[in-house]
């Protein structure tokens, strides 16, 4: 499904952000990153839905090679990722419905099919009162469920979520972990940066943890493995 | 890929509610559109105008031939076949003795009355009024005229002609040179509005594309809420044209008596030169806009 060979990734200012990785994720799966802060795991998300291109090696997802894909492709690979940013990317002048909504206008569904679907996902987040509200009129946590709603609402295959519950209080969290669950078990693969001991130990999955821009751990059902 | 209708209808709602969700951006940018836009129509307005009137009373001149008292019928044919073999002749027309005296007394209304005593014993000139094809030939005309037989004054008012013809060599060239460097300031100053509202939202176009968005897809928002901004900001305008043309034309053309000087009829110069200004204005604002969102879809 995801498959990294030999991934090195250099920026422009001659930081090295990774250094050799070698991953491979199957469809379905529930992969936690885990590693110290500046240590790969955002450039490593970022590399997949190709906000980033590596400096050298491959990277397959699906069945397509993203050192190979046009352009003008590259939209219709980010319709098939859903991506839980960190810093929630919402538009700022859109109301909660329309951020969420727009996932799907791009992939031009039907009005009325929007609406159900928004509605549905609002409410799986916990954000039905709030669909007519701006981002800036919520709280982080709230605007991180926003972020989760648009990522989830189009059925991707692959939802990448960077530190999704780093910014809510541990009920939210909790209960935006029970919605990866279970979109993940309808067959959707989830990869999650994280820095949270407590889920990562409780809701066990596998864990790859990268130190310095490569690969150090790669376990399944594995422990987070660093004291904070 | 072809667009979805129902695709088309959502980019014209994004771009309706953008010029709200926009608001000042929005309000400045139909501010700089109005404001040039006035400037480029009254002006515009102006110089079409003078230049209609240079160009009537450019058309207006005429050579007055007067010919010898003592040309006889013969002669005065003769002459006018001579005249009309000149190069560049429009028109020549044969004016009688009583065809003169009656304009005179015409134009010089209740004054006029006392000429009526010259009807018996009339002491005007035959006259031929001859036209050049073009304006400017007119005094190289007058003076082949001139060396004609039994021709006894040739007149066309030569200076006030010279000056006029120069006169309006200069006016129509600075009226253009205004009116174009006019029109690109308009275009420069509005796209420079507009790029800089789109370009406080370049993360919008950046998180659009994050989510899957193609090119496409976040151009025509854009370019939809362009064109409004610039139909928009050519309301005021239109308005003023129309509205201050009106107010001229019916006060002032009557008190402009001299024949040959009219302003351009209200309908249909008013009405054409809005809707030019209202294409000047949807396409500035359409250009500024999809100029300027192009810069930030390299993402």
């Amino acid at each position: 499904m995801i498959l990294m060979k030999d991934i090195y990734k250099t920026y422009g200012n001659g930081v090295t952000a990774l250094n050799g990785v070698n991953v491979d994720i199957e469809q379905g799966e529930f992969v936690y990153i885990v590693g110290p802060s500046g240590a790969g795991k955002s450039t490593f998300i970022k590399l997949m839905y190709r906000e980033e291109k590596p400096t050298k090696g491959s990277i397959i997802i699906g069945d397509t090679d993203l050192s190979e894909i046009k352009e003008r492709k590259v939209p219709y690979l980010r319709r098939d990722i859903g991506v839980v940013f960190q810093d929630f990317k919402l538009l700022p002048k859109m109301s909660v419905y329309e951020n969420v909504a727009f996932a799907l206008e791009v992939i031009e569904e039907s009005p009325k099919s929007i609406r159900k679907q928004v509605m549905e996902v609002l409410e799986v987040v916990g954000l039905k009162n709030k669909a007519r509200s701006l981002p800036s009129e919520l709280s982080g946590g709230e605007q991180q469920r926003v972020s989760i709603a648009r990522a989830i609402v189009n059925h991707p295959k692959i939802v990448i979520a960077d530190e999704p519950t780093g910014n809510l209080d541990p009920d939210t969290s909790w209960g935006i972990m029970k919605t990866f669950e279970e979109i993940n078990a309808r067959g959707t693969t989830i990869i999650m940066a994280t820095h949270s001991k407590e889920i990562v130990n409780t809701i066990k999955k596998r864990v790859i943890a990268i130190e310095g821009g490569i690969i150090v751990r790669d376990e399944q059902r594995g422990e987070y493995g660093y004291e904070i | 890929m072809a667009m979805r209708f129902r695709t088309f209808l959502r980019h014209v709602r994004e771009g309706f509610k953008n010029i709200f969700r926009n608001g000042w951006m929005t309000i400045a940018s139909v501010g700089a559109v109005t404001t040039t836009l006035i400037l480029v129509a009254v002006f515009l307005a102006l110089v079409l105008n003078l230049n209609e009137m240079a160009k009537s009373i450019e058309d207006d001149v005429q050579i007055n031939t007067m010919i010898d008292l003592t040309a006889t019928e013969d002669d005065i044919i003769e002459l006018g076949d001579k005249i009309e073999q000149i190069e560049g002749i429009d028109s020549v027309s044969f004016s009688s003795n009583d065809d003169e005296l009656q304009k005179l007394i015409v134009s010089m209304g209740e004054e006029g009355e006392a000429w009526h005593l010259f009807e018996q014993d009339n002491p005007l000139n035959h006259v031929y009024i001859v036209r050049a094809l073009v304006p400017e030939d007119t005094e190289r005309i007058a003076s082949e005229i001139a060396e004609f037989n039994y021709v006894d004054q040739v007149n066309y008012g030569k200076d006030v002609v010279e000056q006029l013809f120069e006169f309006n060599k200069y006016a129509r060239t600075i009226g253009l040179a205004l009116v174009i460097a006019l029109v690109f300031t308009a275009i420069f100053l509005i796209s420079n509005t507009i790029k800089i509202t789109i370009m406080a939202r370049s993360t919008e176009i950046s998180i659009q594309k994050l989510v899957g968005a193609t090119n496409g897809f976040i151009r025509w928002p854009f370019f939809i809420e362009g064109l409004l901004l610039g139909v928009l900001g050519s309301i005021v305008p239109m308005a003023v044209i129309l509205g201050g043309y009106y107010y001229l034309y019916t006060n002032f053309n009557d008190q402009i008596t001299f024949s040959f000087v009219e302003m351009l009829p209200f309908n249909p110069f008013a009405w054409q030169l809005s809707l030019m200004i209202l294409g000047i204005g949807a396409i500035i604002g359409i250009w500024g806009s999809v100029m300027s969102v192009r810069k930030f879809l390299k993402v």
